[in-house]
């Protein structure tokens, strides 16, 4: 006979269950099935009649099991006690359920265990050292009552806890233990096992667990901490659970996770993996060292699942994760860069800034009249065409979309008081855009126009306002993208400084110093045409204190020549 | 929003009338049967590779609607061992765009049910869909205590001319049209049933771009474990309560969802819009059917540089038009 037993607790798939406890009594493991009183009574016997034929699979008394609920602990209980009485030599009880499947031939079980005689297996920690997934509720499972399902009764139980809290309902810990919890599936020694089952104090602990919310999560892991002397505080169970505190499930295409885990047993499997079931269940090779349980790898996997289910991918608009507005943890998936008003104060900057930094630099995306991609292509990544009418239905999502469909590539653009200024605040709230703005740049093509003098006072005037209300919302406090702003008379000042910064802040640190400037445009005049404005009564003013006489010449002059950044 | 329910409950009831029952095998859909419910009309050519995708994927039950096709189909599909079929030839325009029907059938057979409502032109695609069937994923979707199940239209086409390759019967169109649009898709949510907007793709490119407002809605939720009480409000774009449009996340998360590729646009669709145009039966007094007639007289091709060739839904997946959500 073997010293270990399992106690199975059985709710649905019972043929699966027959499957998983027949493969264990072959290896010699005792087995008592706990078959939820909720299954059809005539279901039950058929269950029982189809297990009959082997003896050392055993029914304990039935009880009804809710989630969450006290069921589940006395079910454990009168299984547990049935296997300690009836099996005598069973020295560890290993708690199982019907969606359990064995990874490792269960002789590895049994020596590992044999190995390790004192050893309790139960995960259990303090509810101050856990933060466990479901309800927010930790310590508060211990000091409030939930007489209420929380799976049925949803709004009972929310009403009832915030009931009592605001009663300032405390009950009183039996004298004693000490509150912890952990996952439900453990191997305990018949020590412990029996110590918690026969205890005196036994019905004052039933009592008080009765009202404790998921008391199979608690009840063993507390007593065990009272009674053990050698608690390993980890599941042999591999079991994940997903951020709503339900277990993932295993599928056929888990099977080399599974193998690799070196795990004993794996919960919960999918009851039609059918492979997961044929290999695992077929006498397997054993493996050659005994390994201990690794289960980062699959950690990983269901790691990931969570964090995709609770953050998602950064800047993905789709069809199921479509953020309300603040919760988009980042606007867009990568980092980009706006420029405002330098292709207008140089000549070449746009294939300049391409040269430069080797990233794809666009003109103005979101010109009245056209899509300027890098290139002039019409179509770019993800089928994004350059059609106007599709960029102005919704120009946040072709940002957001071109900026995803370009992963991994940083894109540059142009943009200014002229194009469509939807974007604005998306721009400003977006952590990944890095903005520079030369503010009344715009003005320079209206200086080179030559248009009629009255045309271009008004176009300034709309310019300057549209460009004013732009810059209250890149300076407003919700922004957090990298704002720089100059006015066009410091900029011109020392033009090379402003983007040097930018450039830096791009380019990665260790490469080479820039070793051209971009051409800039001829403004001779341009003071003139400013000072014409303000007597048409127009007063530009975002462009800075811009002198009126080009006397002073050698400032924007440097400039002309190419200039060397050390 | 109860009144509006009400109101498409009552008049699918209405319209149930103008279904007649040619094929009657309801009686072998077991208690957890997954069920599949299709509205066609002349679309034979279709139909054995349809089901066949289908049968794959675990559908234990199809019901089909047949709106007066004259090429066999009631023939063809009456002969299936697992289908129901109904006719009808009244309105299919009248009927709501055949919503009426449809929640006709759901209501009647569907209830308690997981049940997939797609047209015989779309394929669903899911999560793992090439090693898991599809009964693992309502019985994760029961197990979380989820009701419906996203899948966006995804619009595939082929290289060349559309007519270029004909397709022949129980072929897999997706060897013909294997190419789609991977990044230019526009979302909005609709303040009034809560779902998702969503437009774009290659019919939005080449028809609708001086009138975007009026290209094809994209979003679906094909996938419901129905109750008697739930209407779907038009086509499967959005369904009431209004609860069950909710397979987004507005908080940052993604939720699992999947696609629906529309394999329409292969070598029969020009027929098929020349005569959708004359019935004029279809949504926004056939606009839609308008615009491609127009262009189609011209051959388009819908392939572009950066249209993406179809691989797998671990592809789309990657290229975020579905996620696998929490289910790992």
């Amino acid at each position: 006979m073997s010293t270990l037993g399992f106690v199975m607790l059985v709710h649905t798939a019972l043929d699966r269950a027959e499957q998983v406890a027949r493969h264990w009594t072959a290896a010699g493991c005792p087995v008592v099935i706990h078959v939820d009183r909720k299954v059809p009574r005539s279901v039950y016997e058929a269950f029982v009649r189809s297990c009959s034929n082997d003896p050392k699979i055993l029914f304990s008394e039935r009880h009804v099991c809710n989630w969450g609920g006290w069921g589940i602990v006395a079910a454990t209980q009168s299984a547990a006690h049935m296997l300690l009485q009836r099996f005598p030599d069973v020295r560890h009880v290993y708690l199982a359920s019907g969606a359990c499947l064995p990874l490792r031939p269960v002789p590895e079980l049994i020596d590992y265990l044999a190995a390790r005689p004192r050893t309790d297996f139960i995960e259990s920690a303090t509810t101050k050292d856990v933060t466990w997934p479901v309800g927010g509720l930790d310590h508060e499972r211990f000091t409030l009552r939930f007489p209420f399902s929380w799976r049925k009764q949803r709004k009972l139980f929310d009403a009832y806890v915030r009931f009592q809290r605001r009663i300032g309902t405390e009950r009183k810990i039996p004298d004693g233990l000490v509150p912890h919890m952990g996952s439900q599936w453990w191997c305990l020694t018949r020590r412990t096992l029996s110590a918690i089952l026969e205890d005196p104090n036994r019905p004052i602990y039933d009592r008080y667990f009765r009202r404790v919310w998921i008391p199979d999560e608690s009840y063993f892991q507390t007593l065990a901490r009272r009674y053990s002397t050698d608690i390993e505080s980890r599941s042999l169970t591999l079991s994940k659970f997903d951020f709503q505190g339900k277990p993932h499930i295993f599928y056929d295409d888990h099977l080399h996770l599974l193998r690799r885990s070196d795990c004993f047993v794996a919960r919960k499997i999918w009851r039609d993996a059918d492979r997961l079931y044929q290999t695992f269940l077929n006498d397997q090779a054993a493996t050659l060292k005994p390994a201990e349980p690794n289960p980062s790898k699959i950690d990983r996997v269901f790691t990931k699942a969570v964090e995709r289910r609770t953050r998602g991918r950064d800047g993905l608009y789709m069809q199921s994760r479509f953020p309300r507005h603040g919760c988009e943890n980042r606007l867009t998936s990568g980092p980009y860069s706006v420029f405002q008003g330098f292709s207008e104060m140089f000549e070449d900057f746009e294939p300049w800034l391409a040269k430069v930094t080797g990233m794809r630099v666009h003109g103005h995306l979101f010109a009245p009249d056209r899509v300027a991609f890098a290139g002039g292509v019409a179509v770019m990544n993800g089928g994004l065409t350059n059609h106007v009418g599709l960029r102005d239905y919704n120009p946040t999502a072709f940002l957001s979309n071109l900026i995803w469909n370009t992963r991994g590539e940083r894109q540059c653009f142009q943009y200014g008081p002229g194009d469509n200024q939807d974007i604005n605040w998306f721009l400003a709230r977006d952590i990944n855009a890095q903005i520079s703005v030369v503010t009344g740049a715009w003005a320079v093509p209206l200086f080179r126009s030559g248009r009629s003098f009255s045309e271009i006072r008004s176009e300034a005037a709309r310019l300057q306002r549209i460009e004013t209300e732009q810059l209250e919302i890149l300076r407003s406090t919700w922004t957090k993208a990298r704002v720089r702003i100059w006015t066009m008379a410091e900029f011109v000042e020392a033009p090379m400084e402003p983007i040097r910064t930018v450039i830096d802040e791009i380019l990665p640190t260790n490469s080479p110093p820039l070793s051209q400037a971009p051409r800039p445009v001829d403004l001779s005049g341009f003071g003139k045409f400013l000072q014409n404005l303000k007597n048409q009564g127009m007063h530009p003013y975002l462009m800075g204190d811009y002198p009126v006489e080009d006397h002073n010449e050698p400032a924007p002059r440097p400039i002309l020549k190419p200039y060397l950044v050390h | 929003m109860r009144l509006r329910r009400k109101r498409r409950v009552y008049r699918c009831l209405l319209k149930s009338r103008e279904l007649s029952i040619v094929r009657d095998r309801t009686k072998t859909i077991q208690p957890d049967d997954i069920l599949l419910v299709s509205t066609v009309r002349n679309e034979k050519i279709r139909l054995p590779y349809f089901l066949r995708y289908y049968r794959k994927l675990g559908i234990n039950h199809f019901l089909f609607i047949d709106n007066d096709s004259d090429d066999g189909t009631p023939e063809y599909l009456s002969a299936q061992p697992d289908v129901s079929l109904w006719t009808t030839s009244h309105s299919y325009k009248r009927a709501t765009f055949g919503v009426d029907w449809v929640n006709y059938l759901l209501r009647r057979y569907a209830h308690g049910h997981w049940v997939l409502t797609v047209d015989p032109d779309e394929f669903f695609v899911y999560p793992f869909c090439d090693t898991r069937p599809i009964r693992a994923l309502t019985d994760w979707l029961d197990n979380t205590g989820v009701r419906s199940f996203g899948a966006m239209l995804i619009d595939v086409y082929p290289k060349g001319p559309l007519t270029e390759e004909p397709y022949r019967e129980g072929q897999d169109p997706l060897e013909i049209a294997s190419w789609f649009d991977s990044g230019n898709y526009t979302i909005t949510r609709n303040p009034i049933y809560g779902n998702l907007w969503i437009q774009g793709g290659p019919r939005c490119r080449v028809f609708f771009g001086d009138n975007p407002g009026k290209a094809p809605a994209l979003n679906k939720i094909p996938l419901v474990r129905w109750n008697r009480r739930y209407t779907y409000v038009s086509s499967t774009h959005a369904l009431l309560p209004r609860g069950l449009n909710l397979v987004y996340d507005d908080n940052g998360g993604e939720k699992s969802s999947g696609v629906l590729l529309h394999a329409k646009l292969i070598d029969t669709f020009p027929a098929k819009a020349k005569e959708e145009l004359t019935r004029a039966q279809h949504y926004g007094a056939s606009a839609e059917y308008k615009a491609y007639a127009r262009h189609l007289t011209d051959a388009p091709t819908f392939w572009c540089e950066w249209s993406e060739k179809y691989i797998n839904w671990r592809q789309l997946e990657i290229l975020g038009l579905m996620s696998k959500g929490n289910w790992a």
